[in-house]
């Protein structure tokens, strides 16, 4: 049986009709990992084993008629800076190759108490700086809509797994845009909650004032399914928010009459692909035939978003990446002549380029003389366009816009081109700069490769968003294609 | 040139909570090597820091006892900085928004002369790692990682090494007396770094001042910054410059070695933690800490003063400790006597205390006990020396006055019939002694009296037996 095809929810609802074993789900995704990750090579640990030995016992449960929680032995993948007792963690850096995490992080224990089923460790780019996961230190991700193409980044894996089917459902990580454009790229639903709504209790932090675990899956409902178990206040995160997670299933509704929608006029300026364009404003067409009032609107601070954040995520990157120095844990350097040259050598040589650049941007950003200048007014600009947002949402329910300004493109296109590939997060930054929630929802394709509709909503409005993304969703049927998935084994990728 | 010194200091403090900083650790000290910690104080990947709210508790509860402005909005930050004893590489700490700022303290540096020394602002940190180095490399020991502590700045105030001592003294007796820390400078739960700067004497502008590290211990504080006094006068004196620097106090060689100059001070580059929120501290929440605080012994010692009408010198031995200081104000509040109350805890008490190693905490007697032995004495029931004989028995059996006095039948005669009978028989008994009364030789007087008291086991009144004996002798 060919289970690796279906959606998250029909998963589910065979196995609480007691139609399929939790054991075949997992038997099944792994002969599709077995058959596809060569190709695609969204996984970077893969522990078949423990994931079959949880099944049994969820079968065990569930002959006995009691409730496995509401994720009900589906096999998820998780980016691997997610921390899992036991397993890897290694954020695809060499410093932390061999890592092995010591605890759960708190949404690792929440899909665990769920009844899902962790299935492996997914690629991204290195510590998720990245738009591309070419900065990987292990191996290239591909999409699988076309091989010789990036799957987008930094949850580049997550994203290409899903749509690759080699798991339902995958937990990613932003800082900005990390798991809507790569969501985007490869064709399926991703959604980055508020910042506050999910606990980063254990996932390894970048930009601590911007990092939020975000859901991938191949439809809304599952993105949502996934969202509602994983939601919700952690005492160790005290940045979460004590705020009732509302029932994100009730929103799955086709109506959308009454809803005002802002299409933010800068977010289709210059640099966006005109296929793309043409895309996003079918798709508004759509939500206005649902029921949505229809209106322009203007975020004229939202240009200033993508420096903001490479001052103030680089800057936090740079104090939150200093632990990796191979004292304790991880790579450490084996030519060293003290305890300077210790640090030296193990993070020169542990990290690659793009962190160290970070590292090197937010030192300077930091340092006396310019903090002022730099960290602090990016903090200034940070506050000027969150109030810019809740201007608009005094008068919208939700922002539209494209989610990336260009579909997937061929692995080294912008590799060395930093600005460009910076430039791919330009629609999605201004969110996580806000900390409000947004999803990507896929909207049809362009030259075969899919093309993302942003859906952007206020502070822990994430059941508007999933009512928009669904009604627009179930009005087209662009979740129900999938990739072909030619093998392409001969190309070559990556340095 | 004749020079004067500028000193203040940055103490810390470790907080006594019975848990971390930003974990649930235990804070206790010693144990066996990395026992005492977890994924938050050891800094792995992906771990987050959770406030600890007895500390920003304990925080207050300082920045009150030393007269401190609370910050409403307080903000901890990031200290980046390399160090293998950091776990994270750098300290979650507070810098732009400190807990508490612009407070004092005051200090008597002659009989007194009180001198108010400022504090300019107390912050709340974490404390980081222990480096052991052994023969075969470095260790590292995280169980002290993490363990709270407060800074506590002081203003430029102190003018010389002796007053840099009393200030630390009376902030440890502070710090102690509220119960935020044990303040044991041989466990290093207090710590002291110190500016000393000098300059001509009568001069306002500051001199270049130097940051000496590791004083701890009152006889190195003292020592360091003397000696620093004396090695930057020499400097200047010979024509030499200062430059700011970091020195290190050697405890075995008695002198501060250079451990960094400005120009390779570290760039800490301080900025918020994102990984906490703002520390909301409301009007409520001062004041409930505000009700916490216990008197301070320099508060106590003047109430003593007004209120029993003691002298300062018994004010201050009685508040040296707060077992006794409670003591007495419990007896001398049922006794309605403070001068017998003080005079009974400063001599007999103290004396059997210090001999059996106690403090008035553990005595087997009570205020009550003390008081009721006051007013056996002052009621004439019994003597002053049948009185100590008592205590001793209270001291070791914990008994109550009134009930030795009835077992052992101490109770003083007053019948002047009886003591007159005893006091003739006693002159009788000693002929000479009347011949050497008529020829001038008062003393024989004692000698009767200690007859008469030894016939009447010692229970007679003895201004009694004394009148009657003069009365008898100038009979003959």
């Amino acid at each position: 049986m060919e289970l690796h095809k279906h959606k998250a929810h029909e998963l589910k609802d065979m196995i609480s009709k007691r139609e399929i074993k939790v054991q075949e789900v997992i038997t099944s995704f792994q002969a599709r990992i077995d058959k596809v990750e060569t190709d695609i090579g969204a996984i970077l640990y893969n522990d078949f084993e423990k994931a079959i030995e949880k099944a049994k016992k969820l079968d065990l449960s569930l002959e006995k008629g009691e409730n496995i929680g509401i994720l009900s032995g589906l096999p998820i993948g998780l980016k691997d800076n997610i921390s899992v007792e036991g397993m890897q963690n290694t954020c695809a850096s060499k410093i932390l190759e061999g890592y092995i995490s010591t605890y759960d992080a708190n949404v690792t224990e929440k899909i665990k108490s769920s009844g899902g089923i962790i299935m492996g460790k997914l690629n991204m780019d290195e510590f998720a700086m990245g738009s591309s996961n070419e900065n990987s230190a292990f191996k290239p991700c591909r999409n699988p809509w076309d091989l010789t193409r990036v799957p987008g980044g930094s949850s580049g894996g997550p994203a290409a797994a899903v749509a690759s089917c080699e798991v339902p459902l995958s937990l990613g990580t932003e800082t900005g845009g990390s798991v809507r454009q790569p969501a985007a790229l490869c064709g399926v639903v991703g959604l980055k909650p508020t910042y506050g709504r999910v606990s980063r209790y254990g996932v390894v932090a970048f930009g601590s004032t911007l990092d939020q675990v975000g859901t991938l899956g191949k439809d809304v409902e599952d993105c949502a399914l996934i969202t509602s178990a994983i939601a919700g206040l952690d005492k160790r995160d005290f940045t979460t928010v004590d705020i009732p997670v509302q029932d994100y299933k009730k929103s799955l509704t086709k109506d959308l009459s009454g809803k005002r929608i802002g299409i933010p006029k800068e977010f289709f300026g210059e640099g966006l692909n005109e296929d793309i364009r043409k895309k996003v404003e079918e798709a508004i067409k759509v939500l206005k035939a649902n029921g949505a009032i229809i209106k322009e609107c203007s975020l004229p601070l939202a240009d200033y978003s993508l420096a903001a954040y490479y001052i103030i995520s680089s800057a936090e990157a740079s104090s939150n990446l200093a632990r990796f120095d191979g004292i304790r844990y991880g790579y450490r350097a084996t030519d060293y002549k003290d305890g300077i040259d210790l640090y030296y050598k193990s993070r020169s040589q542990g990290f690659g380029n793009e962190v160290k650049r970070r590292i090197m941007l937010g030192t300077y950003a930091l340092s006396a003389g310019y903090y002022d200048a730099y960290y602090k007014k990016a903090l200034k600009v940070r506050k000027l366009i969150k109030d810019d947002f809740q201007r608009v949402f005094k008068d919208f329910d939700a922002l539209i816009s494209p989610t990336s300004p260009s579909t997937a493109f061929k692995f080294g296109e912008k590799k060395d081109d930093v600005l460009a590939m910076y430039l791919s997060d330009i629609y999605t930054v201004p969110v996580n700069i806000a900390g409000i929630p947004a999803i990507s929802v896929p909207c049809g394709f362009v030259d075969n490769l899919p093309v993302g509709l942003q859906i952007i909503g206020n502070y822990f409005k994430e059941d508007i968003l999933f009512n928009i993304a669904y009604s627009y969703e179930q009005s087209e049927n662009w979740h129900n294609t999938m990739p072909s998935m030619v093998p392409c084994l001969s190309i070559k990728v990556g340095e | 040139m004749e020079f004067e010194t500028v000193i203040g200091l940055e103490v810390h403090a470790e907080l006594s909570t019975n848990t971390k900083i930003y974990c649930g650790c235990t804070t206790e000290y010693g144990g066996k090597p990395n026992t005492h910690v977890c994924p938050v104080c050891l800094g792995l990947p992906g771990s987050l820091p959770m406030l600890n709210k007895k500390v920003v508790d304990y925080g207050i509860k300082a920045g009150l006892a030393l007269n401190c402005r609370i910050t409403k909005l307080s903000r901890m930050d990031r200290k980046n900085y390399f160090y293998p004893d950091c776990p994270k590489n750098y300290q979650i700490t507070q810098d732009e928004f400190p807990l508490s700022r612009d407070g004092y303290i005051d200090i008597e540096i002659s009989e007194g002369v009180i001198k108010r020394i400022g504090i300019e602002r107390i912050h709340i940190e974490e404390d980081a790692g222990k480096l052991l180095h052994t023969n075969s490399g470095t260790l590292v020991d995280f169980n002290r990682a993490g363990v709270p502590l407060i800074e506590i700045v002081s203003k430029p105030d102190l003018s010389s090494p002796e007053e840099a001592t009393l200030y630390l003294q009376k902030l440890k007796s502070i710090l102690s007396s509220i119960e935020v820390s044990d303040c044991k400078m041989e466990e290093g739960s207090l710590r002291c770094d110190g500016n000393i700067s000098i300059k001509p004497k009568g001069e306002t502008k500051l001199g270049i001042r130097s940051e000496i590290k590791n004083m701890n211990s009152f006889k190195a504080l003292e020592k360091a910054l003397g000696y620093e006094f004396i090695r930057q006068e020499e400097v200047l004196n010979s024509g030499g410059k200062l430059s700011t620097e970091t020195r290190r106090w050697d405890e075995s060689t008695l002198k501060t070695y250079i451990m960094r100059s400005k120009e390779q001070a570290n760039d800490y580059r301080y900025f918020p933690e994102g990984d906490q929120v703002t520390i909301n501290i409301s009007d409520e929440w001062i004041e409930a800490i505000r009700s916490t605080i216990p008197e301070l012994t320099h508060e106590k010692l003047a109430r003593f003063i007004k209120e029993f009408d003691i002298s300062s010198y018994d004010a201050m031995v009685l508040t040296l400790s707060a077992p006794l200081a409670d003591f007495f104000e419990a007896t001398a509040k049922i006794s309605m006597d403070a001068k017998s109350s003080a005079n009974w805890l400063m001599g007999d008490i103290s004396k059997l205390m210090n001999e059996a190693l106690i403090t008035a905490a553990s005595l087997k007697f009570t205020p009550e006990d003390l008081s009721a032995l006051i007013k056996l004495i002052n009621s004439g029931t019994i003597s002053n020396n049948i009185g100590k004989k008592i205590l001793n028995e209270m001291f070791l059996t914990g008994k109550s006055p009134g009930k030795i006095v009835e077992e052992e039948g101490l109770t003083q005669n007053n019948d002047e019939g009886e003591i007159l009978s005893a006091v003739i028989e006693a002159i009788k008994a000693s002929s000479t002694s009347v011949e050497d009364y008529k020829n001038g030789k008062t003393r024989v007087v004692g000698f009767l009296v200690g007859l008469v008291m030894k016939a009447t086991k010692g229970k007679s009144n003895p201004q009694m037996v004394n009148k009657l004996i003069l009365q008898e002798l100038n009979k003959l």
